[in-house]
């Protein structure tokens, strides 16, 4: 048996060179992504994953995990394998460079009132 | 906590890059060169991958098993508000693990394969952790220098390429700010009070700046290997340079405190503004990381009881139907 400098250690009467059988696969569980609110009025965002068997104690471990500094007023927990992404490969269907009619700066309307002025010889 | 990434030297530096799509290979390190990250669905090389996960992995391990030579001292912490910190700082440090895990796992490792590693002594750890908290003081002596080192190490590979350790490596940097603190503070506690006090801080240090000085790991030879891990921003800095960066930072507080570092040779030269010191004695650091440590066979012993009594509660709330999928980022 193992004794230990940490007498919590020899108190567990851990056996020298033990072996266990390895983990298997989803021992850990699946994952759920993490979001949470810094404060009312801003969005959730995400923050990390935790490793739960149900919704119910994925909500427990984020508290646990991503609530430690009192930075947050809400989390929100969702299966990965509910969450569908885009594709970085797909990054240019966001490419709106010539949709300037979108956008304030698209409309040019100082150079069409000096514009005029200047025609009419108006200051 | 973590120093550095841990390669056996004997491993070749054989890197596959032959077989890599040159386009997207070019593509890859341009977008790296551009400081932009690197995120888990992308295209990556396969030693970019590799080394990634080996990286994180054992940075995750370290984090974990870091937890152990520091927990030893909780129940018998000096005082209540003691017991408190030391408690919550090694708590931090498990759901450090817990990030890193997370972020290794976005590359494709599951965390079971990962801990698996760990305990059959496949994986490596921060070596520092290997050695015994003999004293209260060695875990004050732990929660300064060493949280130290790590800071410095966790500060420059914040700024690496790959998304979801940056992420996770900002996290962490935030908390580990109290931890250098409460370290200081403990620190400074022992060595402003009684003899038995400033004895016992003192030969903490002295029994723990050999690991200290190991920390970052030897002197990286300019190989194949470093110039790659640096290119591809893996490798944020030198070893050599972190430890000179350590150095510069810590001794002087230390010196200040009216403690002394076991090292006759340990000076700053003025003239090239770098640390002079003893060479560490890479051979022990070389015989303790292969397993040869006074701790290494209790930690991973205690690591692997604490897998096995906790599975049944693991098993029972499995469910059927679930499966595996790489967490998104």
């Amino acid at each position: 048996m193992i004794k230990s400098l940490d007498p919590r250690v020899t108190r567990a009467q851990i056996e020298e060179n033990n072996t266990i059988t390895p983990l298997k696969d989803l021992d850990q569980w699946e994952t759920y992504e993490v979001f949470h609110q810094k404060k009312r009025g801003d969005q959730h965002m995400h923050v990390g994953i935790v490793h739960a068997p149900n919704p119910e104690m994925a909500l427990l471990f984020a508290k646990e995990q991503y609530g430690r500094r009192g930075m947050s007023v809400n989390i929100w927990v969702v299966g990965t394998r509910d969450v569908y992404t885009s594709d970085y490969d797909d990054t240019d269907m966001f490419d709106v460079s010539e949709k300037n009619y979108r956008e304030a700066g698209g409309y040019k309307v100082m150079e069409k009132i000096n514009k005029y002025k200047k025609a009419n010889k108006i200051k | 906590m973590y120093g550095n990434a841990y390669i056996d030297p004997n491993e070749k530096a054989n890197l596959i890059l032959a077989e890599e799509d040159p386009q997207k290979l070019a593509e890859f390190e341009a977008r790296i060169d551009r400081g932009e990250k690197i995120e888990p669905k992308d295209w990556m090389p396969k030693e970019y991958r590799k080394q990634l996960i080996r990286m994180i992995e054992q940075h995750a391990h370290s984090e974990i098993i870091g937890a152990l030579p520091e927990g030893t001292w909780i129940t018998r912490a000096p005082g209540f508000k003691r017991k408190l910190a030391l408690m919550a700082k090694v708590q931090d440090e498990v759901g450090h693990a817990q990030l890193l895990y997370s972020a290794a796992e976005t590359l494709g490792k599951s965390r079971e394969a990962m801990i698996n590693d760990l305990i059959t002594g496949k994986s490596k750890y921060s070596n520092v952790f290997n050695y015994p908290a003999f004293t209260w003081a060695d875990a004050c002596v732990i929660a300064w220098l060493i949280d130290a080192g790590a800071i410095i190490n966790q500060v420059a590979n914040a700024k690496g390429s790959y998304g979801p350790y940056c992420r996770a490596l900002d996290r962490i940097c935030t908390e580990e700010s109290f931890h250098l603190k409460y370290g200081h503070d403990n620190v400074v506690t022992l060595a402003t009070g009684s003899s038995i006090q400033r004895d016992m801080v003192q030969g903490a240090l002295t029994r723990w700046w050999p690991p200290i000085m190991h920390f970052f790991g030897p002197s990286d030879k300019i190989s194949q290997h470093t110039e790659i891990l640096m290119k591809w921003k893996v490798k944020m800095a030198s070893n050599d340079d972190m430890r000179q960066q350590f150095l510069d930072m810590y001794v002087p507080k230390i010196w200040d405190l009216g403690l002394s570092v076991p090292d006759p040779l340990l000076k700053k030269n003025t003239a090239t503004n770098k640390w002079e010191y003893t060479e560490p004695d890479w051979d022990e650091f070389k015989r303790v990381i292969n397993g040869d440590g006074p701790c290494n066979a209790e930690r991973l012993a205690v690591r692997r009881h604490a897998e096995e009594h906790g599975r049944w509660v693991r098993e029972a709330l499995n469910n059927v139907g679930s499966k595996y999928i790489v967490p998104l980022a």
